[in-house]
């Protein structure tokens, strides 16, 4: 089956099986391969990535299904080639990854949670993470890095969604934004 | 962790989804996936067919009716937990919703899956079951309702019939009184599929008697179901005689034995958490909330 996809902000076209997962797609199809394969059943959160900026699996969702929607990976974070967003900078700088495993999805997850809450507290980091297990750090380093970059955002000037999820914004319906692709 | 091959359709209308289920006894639905794709991914399932329905619109959305909120099958969890409907008019289905798998599972995973997957610990059939919901299913003549205690039978299984599809599930609302609710559960870890579950909801006259309670327990036994405590009526109860009042209902309550806990388990901290549900409800209501609308 043919599936255009828009990822990170471009279209992209593969052929393949409807049986694969936009996991699977990603990492081999698009070469996207800072989408982690974990458990690959839902329950590692290594393979998050943002649906319409919403963290989802990527391994509990058909390629086939996911035409429409705005999919961005890590790779589609970063402002610029070779530079690093203040969530990914903030994970370095506070230590929040060791083998880096869990990192891209983590990374995606924070991203969400601070694009909609401008001062999360500790409780709503932790809610965020919850479906992201790491065996490395122990959580306090992701936490404080999470908490580093919601400072350093709340100083810059990034425009971001006010209000957003964590104020009750009502959620959009389901399907695809902006016209079909 | 790769599924069996199947082909995949994406029906336009509802009706073009039950003819495509009813033509093929191998195929099923797909919605948010959240539960079947594992299934898939660990071959536990092996459908020839899945039909997606995520994006059939007449299946979406949260309604209003008189004395009903009508939660389309398609409706994702996170758009349920950010609804200000559902805080206002179902509260006690707003409380059980943050424990529900993760966000990002609740970001996909949809009202329909929940209930037609009948998850013995799954939270919204708990609610179903306590508020006494109904349950619309079409095929491809009719549409019916069915009431949430008849739907589910055991562990995934419910009524639903080849060829049928689950459409929505209409939560009545109570509109007197001043209502109070309470949603205890407890899991190996925080959103893991619960050992046990309570949810209670209780509506309180103007000097404080109790004119409508509701309990149900879910991850006890096949299915939740919901506990006898038409002795609150009437009363101001005492702690204590809540407890008393639960004791009596759960007595003989089916309980199931796994790895992760045994029947006894089960049975005794159903009581303790319907009495903390109830308990609960009683100081939300007691507490000054307004009649719902």
């Amino acid at each position: 089956m043919k599936v255009r996809l828009n990822v990170n902000r471009q279209l992209r076209e593969a052929d393949i099986e409807p049986r694969k997962t936009l996991l699977d797609t990603l990492r081999e199809d698009f070469l996207l391969v800072g989408c982690h394969a974990g458990c690959e059943h839902g329950v590692c959160g290594a393979c998050t990535v943002l649906i319409d900026g919403e963290p989802s699996r990527s391994c509990l969702m058909f390629a086939v299904q996911a035409d429409g929607y705005e999919i961005t990976t890590i790779e589609g974070l970063s402002p610029a080639p070779g530079e690093l967003s203040i969530v990914q900078d903030a994970f370095c700088e506070t230590h929040g990854l060791q083998c880096g495993f869990c990192t891209p999805g983590m990374i995606l997850t924070a991203h969400a949670l601070l694009e909609g809450n401008e001062a999360p507290t500790r409780e709503d980091i932790v809610e965020a993470i919850s479906g992201n297990i790491c065996r490395c750090t122990g959580y306090g380093q992701i936490v404080e890095a999470i908490e580093h970059a919601a400072d350093r955002l709340r100083k810059t000037n990034v425009p971001r969604k006010t209000g957003g999820a964590a104020q009750g914004e009502a959620a959009q319906p389901d399907g695809p934004r902006g016209g079909r692709s | 962790m790769k599924p069996a091959p199947f082909d995949y359709v994406r029906p336009e209308t509802l009706s073009e989804a039950c003819e495509l289920l009813a033509s093929d006894d191998d195929a099923r639905i797909i919605a948010g996936g959240q539960t079947l794709i594992p299934m898939l991914a660990m071959r536990l399932a092996r459908p020839a067919k899945l039909v997606d329905i995520l994006r059939l619109k007449e299946l979406h959305g949260i309604r209003t009716e008189r004395d009903a909120i009508v939660l389309g099958a398609v409706t994702r969890q996170v758009e349920v937990e950010r609804s200000e409907i559902v805080r206002r008019s179902l509260p006690l289905l707003a409380k059980a919703l943050p424990w529900i798998g993760h966000p990002p599972t609740r970001n996909r995973g949809t009202v329909g899956g929940s209930i037609a997957n009948a998850d013995p610990s799954a939270e919204i059939p708990l609610v179903a079951v306590t508020l006494g919901a109904d349950i619309e299913i079409a095929n491809p003549s009719d549409r019916a309702r069915m009431p949430a205690d008849e739907f589910f039978i055991g562990p995934m299984l419910t009524s639903v019939m080849p060829g049928d599809c689950v459409c929505a599930v209409r939560f009545p609302v109570w509109s007197t009184g001043r209502v109070g609710t309470g949603f205890q559960e407890v899991s190996a870890r925080q959103s893991d599929f619960a050992f046990v579950a309570a949810a209670a909801q209780v509506a309180l006259d103007e000097t404080g008697r109790c004119i409508e309670a509701a309990l149900g327990i879910g991850g006890v036994g096949d299915r939740a179901i919901r506990i006898d405590v038409v002795a609150l009526l009437g009363e101001n109860p005492s702690s204590a005689s809540i407890k008393e009042i639960v004791r009596a209902g759960t007595s003989e309550l089916e309980a199931n034995s796994d790895l992760h806990a045994s029947a006894d388990y089960r049975r005794r901290v159903a009581l303790t958490l319907g009495v903390r549900a109830l308990d609960d409800a009683f100081a939300d209501a007691r507490s000054g909330h307004k009649a719902l609308q």
